[in-house]
């Protein structure tokens, strides 16, 4: 009966090997490629030649005045990612056989994190990404990245290439407080270190040469203070890039709750009450704790001096303000609070708003 | 109970003969996994963790010979000594002793002691690399191996003839290197990078680090190992090496081209013709489409080598060979400890110093002798010695200390005659006597030396030396002759480069400095041929901005049971200047 056969345990472990052993003629069968050689030549180059160096404003501090960019029309269109590289007029292009163009912003759409130039030389026959051919691949899929991280290319020296896996394919903005992110979308999460200085806007292709995304920026997880190598799928961005290009763009209108600056919590509704705030910068000063409230219950004294929000340094009682407004019910908001000469650490948590306490400043 | 166990092992079962069914790897993965093993296995005994004699610190290194010279990188060599311990994957530490350095380069050459059957890895051809090959990276990153096993990092190449600028306080500039994403870290330094044939290709020794710190960020940097085998000679000859300059400047222009900005008036590319505003096409045979390759390929050359150039002016092309120019002062490679208790201007390049608790092991004491402007000179005296045994061959020419004849005909001025004595050196030609006397003459007196045969560069001062090189007396370097003339004051080995700047044409090279160190008055450099050892000619130059007397010598007769050059081709920027052909010679024997 079923019992015996499984108590003889030699047996269990039989079956398996013999199935095995049936099946090794066709394992050798479905081998594939024989070479080890690294990932296609030819596919790289190709693609090589539509990846682009941007140059633009920055270059104070850790800002790097460079990035990539990704040739999507013969004609001189060009997608990035989204960046403070583009605060300026003109930008500067330079392609993979050294010629150098001025290019402006045609369009952009920082909720996606990506802005579309145009050179502003008439140009054609540019070597260009066929958007409509990019892929979408599965976690584990070996992929190239092509970027000029660290500006080590310059005129007609290719991008830089690594190699990884795609090892997540997930929502960062899910972690909200965690990743300063706008955007909602899926990304890629790479194993190779694809995101540094300057490689937003590369290419992230497949070792046979398809595209697969877009190379986003440096991005840090806020809370294991790692960084994350991360680009976005084509599949998500190419009707924006598509519509942008087009000139039947339009942004997508925010909704009163969701813009820049959202006061969904005061000081007060901690029961906080701070200084006036009549300086340019007035420091965060706790004037006065209302019994009772959620600061009082954790602590919180008169004369404390916030410092820091949520690992978000604090230096006027505006920012302060500012860092409110981006609670949500749920969250728990920790303040380091320096009293007299000592700094301590409190947490409150952030309590559902009641219909009518909710009230904008 | 029983129920959930048979239950539970029937799936376990089934997931694992599930997983054999379907989890199957293509054959040519585990190839290409069994080819890497076996790579790996094959160099690993070459691999070198380098320590300093104190234990604290270190990086690694790869030995390129069985006798044991090893390459690293300079920053690595300067922090572990003079004297070094190197372990190997055999699990033994042994000495090692510094042979030559390159600062600017980031390159060092050290010497492993105590065997002659070290394993070792061939140097490759770094040029044959593409984008998106394979590369191991080995070496000991965080020091690590506490056994000497080295630890491979596997990657690709991420970029070729890449340039690096020197960063911060540093000098080193890494030119026309390899970039590769294989994981490189502290420790990593001065160890090899190998193509997926095991080929030696470069040494790393670099990487691009910000925000992440000073660990691998995805850019890593390896010296190309081309670049290292020029200056492979220069290594062994036990000197500080220098880098090269044009001695111009060049930027690029708004349609791309690179022109030169700015040029030295004295700098021999000047004297051949280079202007600024003119474009350059190519250096070295290769093309320039940006300053970045001009540097990269400035940057692979030692000082001394003749490298080609064509330059475009007007819409017409020329070409050029142009001896390339010490980059640095030699006052920026003195030591940072200074005997004198003046101050002095802070040098820019600080040398390696001793560590003070290193104490050379004594049965390799003798292999390290101190010489300014040398890591080790013992080594050029060995290069030396190897180079002017071969020389014998050419017969005893010792005893031949008197005045020396010689009569041929010129190809234009009909006869010729060279009378050379330890006091004077005569050239008659065409009728006229140009004289240049030796002894008696003050050193410090500018116009002693100077160009006597018109159009020459020193050809009357060459015969002189040749005298003193062949019989002997230039072997006898007397140091500090307190400006007695008449004598050598140093003879070095250089190193090996490209005869009047051909690529496959290699030859042993020897400088002798004639009258004082300090502004000495004639610098020659002599050619020997790399294989049989044959002095092929010598050049003499009267000072740094001017253009050398160039002698080349075609074939060699038998005078006296000794060889003696046949023909003397003379030359001088860039033109003819005479063919002598010589017919008889007379050497006197004399104290």
């Amino acid at each position: 009966m079923r019992i015996g056969l499984f108590r003889n345990r030699s047996f269990l472990f039989f079956i398996p090997k013999n199935l095995l052993i049936a099946l090794m003629p066709v394992m050798f069968l479905s081998a594939g490629r024989k070479t080890t050689a690294g990932p296609r030549s030819d596919a790289i180059g190709k693609n090589l030649t539509r990846v682009v160096k941007i140059y633009g404003a920055g270059g104070i501090r850790k800002l790097h005045a460079y990035s990539t960019g990704l040739i999507v029309r013969s004609d001189g269109y060009i997608v990035t990612v989204w960046s403070h590289v583009l605060d300026t007029e003109e930008v500067t292009v330079v392609l993979n056989d050294g010629r150098r163009f001025q290019a402006k912003i045609h369009g952009a759409e920082p909720q996606l994190d990506i802005a579309v130039l145009k050179i502003v030389k008439k140009v054609q026959d540019l070597p260009f990404f066929d958007l409509s051919k990019a892929v979408n691949v599965s976690v584990g899929t070996r992929v190239l990245g092509l970027s000029n991280m660290f500006k080590v290319a310059t005129g007609d020296e290719p991008a830089s290439i690594l190699h990884g896996v795609v090892a997540a394919k997930t929502k960062l903005s899910a972690r909200r407080g965690v990743f300063d992110f706008p955007y909602d979308g899926l990304v890629y999460i790479v194993d190779a270190i694809t995101n540094n200085p300057g490689a937003g806007g590369g290419a992230l292709i497949t070792r046979s040469g398809d595209l697969v995304g877009m190379i986003g920026k440096e991005l840090k997880n806020r809370e294991s203070n790692t960084w994350v190598n991360y680009a976005y799928p084509i599949s998500e961005l190419r009707e924006t890039i598509d519509s942008i290009i087009s000139g039947k763009f339009v942004s997508k209108e925010k909704k009163p709750d969701e813009d820049e600056n959202p006061t969904r919590y005061i000081a007060s509704d901690f029961g906080m009450v701070l200084l006036p705030d009549v300086l340019y910068r007035t420091p965060a000063y706790i004037d006065h704790v209302v019994s009772g409230s959620e600061a009082s219950k954790a602590k919180l004294k008169e004369d404390d001096l916030v410092l820091f929000v949520n690992d978000e340094l604090i230096q006027s009682v505006k920012e302060l303000q500012k860092q409110l407004g981006k609670l949500e019910a749920g969250d728990t908001l920790r303040l380091v609070v320096r009293r007299g000469m000592k700094l301590v650490t409190l947490e409150l948590k952030v309590r559902k708003k009641s219909a009518n306490t909710i009230k904008k400043q | 109970m029983k129920k959930s166990c048979t239950l539970f092992s029937l799936v376990i079962l089934l997931v694992f003969s599930s997983r054999s069914l379907f989890a199957q790897v293509d054959s040519a993965v585990i190839e290409a996994q069994n080819r890497r093993i076996a790579v790996v296995e094959k160099v690993a005994p070459s691999v070198v963790a380098i320590f300093s004699a104190g234990g604290n610190g270190g990086g690694s290194g790869v030995l390129i010979s069985s006798d044991g010279y090893a390459l690293t990188n300079y920053h690595v060599s300067s922090s572990a000594g003079t004297f070094m311990k190197c372990g190997l994957s055999d699990g033994h530490l042994y000495d090692a002793v510094i042979v030559g350095i390159d600062p600017t380069g980031d390159v060092a050459l050290v010497k492993l002691l105590g065997r002659d059957n070290f394993p070792f890895s061939p140097m490759g051809d770094s040029d044959k690399l593409q984008i998106g090959d394979w590369s191991f990276a080995m070496g000991n990153p965080f020091l690590l191996a506490t056994d000497f096993k080295t630890t491979v990092t596997y990657g690709i190449v991420s970029g070729t003839h890449r340039y690096q600028y020197p960063a911060g306080r540093n000098f080193l500039e890494y030119t026309d290197c390899i970039q590769i994403d294989t994981s490189i870290n502290p420790g990593n330094s001065g160890g090899p990078l190998f193509n997926d044939a095991g080929e030696l290709v470069g040494i790393n020794g670099r990487g691009s680090f910000e925000k992440r710190g000073r660990v691998n960020s995805g850019a890593g940097y390896a010296i190309s190992i081309n670049q290292i085998k020029n200056f492979m000679d220069h290594l062994k000859s036990g000197r500080i090496v220098d880098h090269a300059t044009l001695g111009a400047s060049v930027s690029t222009r708004e349609d791309g081209a690179v022109v030169v900005q700015s040029i030295l008036e004295e700098s021999e590319a000047a004297r051949r013709g280079l202007e600024e505003g003119d474009e350059i096409i190519s250096f070295a045979g290769r093309p320039i489409r940006s300053v970045n390759q001009y540097k990269n390929i400035l940057g692979i050359y030692p000082k001394g080598w003749k490298i080609p150039l064509v330059y475009r002016r007007g819409g017409e092309k020329k070409e050029i060979s142009v001896r390339l120019r010490a980059l640095h002062r030699s006052s920026d490679f003195q030591s940072t400890k200074k005997k004198k208790k003046v101050k002095k201007k802070r040098p820019r390049i600080p040398l390696p110093r001793k560590s003070p608790k290193a104490k050379p092991p004594a049965k390799y004491k003798h292999m390290f002798v101190k010489k300014s402007g040398f890591a080790n000179f013992y080594f050029n005296n060995l290069q030396k010695k190897r180079v002017m045994d071969r020389l014998s061959k050419l017969g005893d020419y010792s005893k031949t200390k008197g005045a020396w004849k010689l009569l041929g005909k010129a190809d234009k001025g009909g006869a010729f005659i060279v009378n050379v004595s330890d006091a004077q050196s005569q050239l008659t030609i065409g009728g006229k006597n140009y004289l240049q006397k030796i002894s008696g003459v003050d050193p410090r007196d500018d116009l002693a030396f100077e160009e006597r045969y018109p159009g020459s560069g020193g050809l009357v001062l060459a015969m002189y030396n040749l005298r003193l090189f062949l019989n002997g007396s230039g072997k006898l370097v007397k140091e500090n002759t307190n400006g007695k003339t008449g004598l050598f004051t140093s003879l070095i080995y250089l190193g090996s480069e490209p005869m009047d700047g051909q690529f496959q044409n290699s030859v042993d090279v020897l400088v002798s400095d004639f009258i004082s160190e300090k502004g000495s008055k004639a610098v020659c450099r002599w050619y020997f041929n790399k294989t049989d050892g044959t002095l092929l000619g010598f050049d003499t130059s009267l000072g740094r901005d001017k253009d050398e007397c160039q002698i080349r010598f075609d074939g060699f007769q038998e005078i006296d049971g000794r060889k003696f050059p046949k023909i003397m081709k003379v030359r001088h920027a860039n033109r003819n200047v005479a063919t002598l052909q010589i017919e008889s010679v007379e050497l006197a024997t004399g104290s």
